[in-house]
């Protein structure tokens, strides 16, 4: 970091500016989900704005966590390819993952249900925001209980390749917020934690060793503003079912 | 995705502003350049802060979460926020993630001066 005295120019950007390395990694921007698959049709998606941490309502929270893939002769870019391609297969019991058939590219819009607790199933879905070599990203709908953006990616650390997946999250209104705070967080940490040990074993990583979870709150305050949310909530499809302990968890 | 550190300039435009530029890469390393940064700003007591996005090369996923953490640090300071400097490209990207609605986007820097200042209407 420098501090800079050099007055600026306008700050416009040169009429030539070649596409940035980024842009093929992108998706374009939508207004409202399109569906294109009967699962995430059924899910009420079609239609749905994306909703990102700010336009959630609860306290701010950054949720990290990462496994090394210790033992695993996989690159970075290996794993988020077989990640990508058999994103559900890791998840633990309980969770169900209906990609589209596109995959997950920049622009695809999932399915899910994911057990929360001992009886409810919330059916909802994301949407690919971003999908690059080493890295992948959801953003969340209306009706999802999570604003968020999550990030699965894979990196290099001193010759391991190590798994990660971070949250930027808020709750989506007020009716979330309180389960969210009382123990609906605790059992997200386990489901994403109880992901990459499914990840670490199926890739054959020894032990394997135990997930590290960074756990920050970012804005303590809740976005009042915000909380007219809950009128989406009558979009997902929440049934009472039956939920298994995650495996592997 | 091989990515490159953010190198930051910080540039203190009067009592009121500061411009911070962003010349690189913005990914989930950029927690630190974007910290420090705004830190050294926040020792000119500005009431607004415009991020100059003109040098930007690179951003992904990460990169929009470590902004949105910053823009979270500036509204617990009562302080605006606007940028100016973007492509197409990025000003689509943060269309798409609904950053647009957190952060007054404008063309040039004279307006994002005067956005941040308040002294114009914002998005």
């Amino acid at each position: 970091m420098s501090t800079d005295t050099t007055p600026a120019g306008d700050g416009t950007r040169p009429a030539e500016d070649p596409l940035p390395r980024d842009a093929a990694y992108w998706a374009a921007p939508v207004s409202q989900l399109v569906a294109a698959s009967e699962a995430a049709r059924a899910r009420g998606l079609d239609g749905k704005r994306l909703m990102g941490p700010q336009q959630g309502f609860g306290k701010l929270w950054r949720r990290s966590h990462r496994i090394p893939l210790t033992g695993v002769a996989m690159t970075p870019e290996a794993v988020v390819a077989q990640w990508k391609v058999r994103f559900g297969e890791f998840w633990p019991r309980g969770g169900r993952f209906h990609p589209s058939l596109g995959g997950i590219e920049p622009g695809e819009v999932a399915a899910l249900d994911v057990g929360v607790g001992q009886v409810c199933v919330l059916s909802t879905g994301v949407f690919v925001i971003y999908a690059d070599e080493t890295s992948f990203a959801y953003m969340t709908p209306e009706g999802h209980a999570l604003a968020a953006w999550i990030t699965f990616s894979a990196e290099e650390d001193r010759g391991t390749t190590v798994a990660d997946i971070s949250m930027l999250l808020r709750t989506a209104d007020p009716l979330v917020e309180l389960p969210y705070v009382l123990g609906g967080a605790r059992l997200e940490d386990r489901f994403w934690q109880a992901t990459l040990r499914n990840l670490a074993t199926a890739f054959g990583a020894e032990g394997p060793p135990p997930v590290e979870t960074s756990v920050v709150c970012l804005d303590r305050r809740r976005q009042w503003a915000q909380a007219r949310n809950v009128r989406h909530f009558g979009g997902v499809r929440t049934a009472l079912r039956g939920f298994r302990a995650p495996r592997g968890g | 995705m091989q990515t490159a550190r953010l190198e930051t300039a910080v540039r203190r435009v009067d009592d009121d502003v500061v411009v911070i530029s962003l010349v690189g890469d913005v990914t989930a390393a950029s927690d630190g350049p974007l910290t420090e940064a705004y830190q050294e700003a926040c020792g000119h007591g500005p009431r607004g802060i415009a991020l100059d996005f003109s040098r930007l090369a690179y951003m992904n996923s990460g990169g929009i979460g470590m902004l949105v953490t910053l823009l979270v640090r500036a509204k617990r300071a009562h302080q605006r926020v606007a940028a100016f400097g973007l492509s197409d490209h990025y000003r689509q990207i943060f269309s798409l993630t609904r950053i647009d609605e957190a952060i007054s986007l404008q063309d040039d820097e004279a307006s994002a001066l005067a956005a941040a200042r308040g002294t114009v209407g914002t998005r």
